[in-house]
């Protein structure tokens, strides 16, 4: 590893990936810095290993997967994984830790390919063992062929819930219900993207074809389910809801969870990125101009972890980015980016058809967003609950950091990644203030828990 | 609440969960293997000694925290089975490094 690289990529998903071998191919020195042991992403987890009977089971999506990795792999860049990256500067310089020692690298360019993260929504009974986040579920499945043994109840909302019930049915598992919560008034609040959705229809077809896929396998679909709770003593039990007017109970000692996907933006927001709300995709987001440059000089940001636009976007802005780093490096002229860039240009906003729809349906309501039920932990480290929340806002801590200082709310190991935005629609909620205005934690390296031996093996050369 | 579907290569490595002698396939991570080995808990909460398990699983929430080797607070989704590794629940903020106390 070198101390310094004309071009540092963060992440090897699809957007990572691509940027690395568009910038390879023209001589730049490149390395992507992977936490993961291989290329992937959690998108395209394993793709490189995976058995090729788990792989059919996965479908064709996941398969797309393999070309980009065969073609980073024959490029040049250099790949590093199990490597942790711990902190992002404004002078483009890079806290990482590898093999328990931490370093600090630098590059002339920086593109934080980070992806998303699920959305964390609290509810009753979440931090009860046996309810995990969907995403989990397809990890497991993914890079380990381990599924559920005792059935499963998926519940949430989100395309990502259909798909799973569709892989874990080709996989022979019994799935006992899939619980959707997407209020039912979202159909009608949606119809109005719905045309331009239609451009985009092979994802349309994909989803019906496995709703009734779903429905001749006769696994029960619910829709417009509310107030969703595990209950259990020390272990989920069984999983509680209102549906079609009544309480119901499903016994079971599973539940995987799903609302939707937000950007995993610690980092850029470490580097002090200007971030904005998205009111369509109901997160931070950092911002950035069409070929990912952000408001900081030499740091991109390209595919999930800019904004959610799926993983065929990733690539494509993963493309993107890498042209336009030829271009900022003096590789390439500017015609020649705009020339090269054309084609990924039109395929991802041909990908950005079927999105205001997906935004607008799937629309996560108020309610669970802002964890209506006070004696629900929202700060799953520091076990912090909404009532104790609500009482610092009632107390005049009315936004999102004045909480965190009050409460300890964001301060445990996973450094608020799971209730930040809980708190900010908690905050809102309280104060009748747009959630915008609520700010988000910030976010401050080591982004990611160091110990003080590991921070104590930094080269002495590192801090120059 | 897992199990490990039948797998192409049967390459395996040995671990000790809880005390437990275990074959896992090469590869996967330290949370897969508690999962799948009904480990339905993997360590109790610092503030109120509830139980918890792993629940994203990629590397983001921190609450799949284990005893790995000796030690302390690893992400057991993000630490990946070797041969002859030792891994345990972890109570609260699990045992102190050697020569640190933990009070």
């Amino acid at each position: 590893m070198n101390k310094h690289y004309q071009l540092l990529i963060i992440g090897g998903g699809p957007a990572g990936l691509a940027a690395a071998t568009t910038t390879a191919e023209q001589g730049v020195s490149c390395a992507v810095l992977d936490e993961q042991p291989a290329p992937g992403g959690q998108i395209y987890r394993a793709i490189e290993s995976i058995p090729a009977q788990r792989a059919k089971q996965l479908g064709s999506e996941y398969l797309r997967g393999k070309k980009i990795a065969a073609a980073f792999r024959e490029s040049n860049a250099e790949y590093y994984p199990d490597t942790k990256v711990w902190s992002l500067n404004k002078e483009r310089e890079v806290g990482i830790l590898q093999n328990n020692e931490a370093n600090i690298i630098s590059a002339d360019k920086i593109i934080v390919a980070s992806g998303a993260i699920e959305r964390p929504v609290p509810f009753p009974g979440w931090t009860l063992p046996g309810v995990m986040q969907a995403g989990a579920g397809q990890i497991l499945f993914k890079s380990a062929g381990i599924v559920p043994d005792n059935g499963v109840v998926l519940a949430g909302s989100g395309p990502l819930l259909l798909l799973l019930a569709w892989q874990y049915l080709h996989a022979g598992v019994e799935v006992k219900a899939l619980l959707d919560v997407t209020p039912l008034g979202n159909h009608l609040t949606a119809m109005p993207k719905f045309p331009r959705a239609l451009l985009a229809h092979h994802y349309l077809t994909k989803g019906i074809g496995y709703q009734i896929e779903l429905k001749r396998a006769g696994i029960p679909m619910l829709f417009g389910v509310s107030e969703l709770r595990a209950e259990g003593e020390d272990q989920c039990q069984r999983v509680c809801f209102k549906h079609a007017g009544k309480q119901k109970t499903i016994d079971s000692e599973l539940l995987l969870t799903h609302f939707g996907v937000i950007p995993h933006t610690w980092l850029t927001q470490s580097a002090d990125c200007k971030h904005q709300w998205d009111d369509s995709q109901q997160c931070w987001r950092p911002e950035h101009d069409e070929w990912g440059n952000t408001d900081i000089e030499g740091i991109l940001v390209a595919g999930d972890g800019a904004g959610i636009n799926g993983a065929r976007s990733a690539e494509h802005a993963g493309r993107l980015a890498g042209f336009e780093v030829l271009f900022a490096l003096g590789v390439i002229s500017q015609a020649e980016r705009d020339k090269q860039a054309a084609k990924d240009r039109k395929w991802m906003q041909d990908e950005r058809h079927i999105r205001p729809f997906l935004e607008k349906y799937y629309q996560i309501p108020k309610n669970l967003l802002a964890t209506a039920d006070d004696k629900t932990i929202v700060c799953r480290c520091e076990e912090i609950t909404a009532g104790e929340i609500r009482q610092a806002v009632r107390k005049g801590h009315d936004n999102t950091n004045q909480v965190k200082f009050y409460t300890r709310c964001g301060m445990g190991p996973c450094q608020g990644r799971q209730c930040s935005n809980a708190v900010a629609h908690i905050v809102a909620d309280e104060t009748a203030m747009p959630v915008e205005k609520m700010g988000h934690f910030r976010g401050r390296p080591p982004v990611a828990p160091l110990t003080l031996e590991q921070l104590a093996s930094l080269k002495k050369d590192a801090l120059s | 609440m897992f199990k490990q579907l039948p797998l192409d290569q049967p390459d395996s490595v040995e671990i000790v969960l809880n005390g437990q002698s275990l074959q896992v396939p090469k590869g996967i991570s330290v949370a897969a293997a508690a999962l799948s080995n009904q480990q339905n808990f993997t360590r109790t909460t610092p503030v109120s000694g509830k139980k918890r398990a792993p629940f994203c699983m990629m590397g983001v929430c921190y609450d799949c925290l284990m005893i790995i080797d000796g030690k302390a607070n690893q992400r057991a989704c993000a630490t990946y089975v070797r041969n002859g590794m030792h891994i345990d629940n972890q109570e609260g903020v699990g045992p102190a490094m050697e020569g640190i106390s933990n009070e």
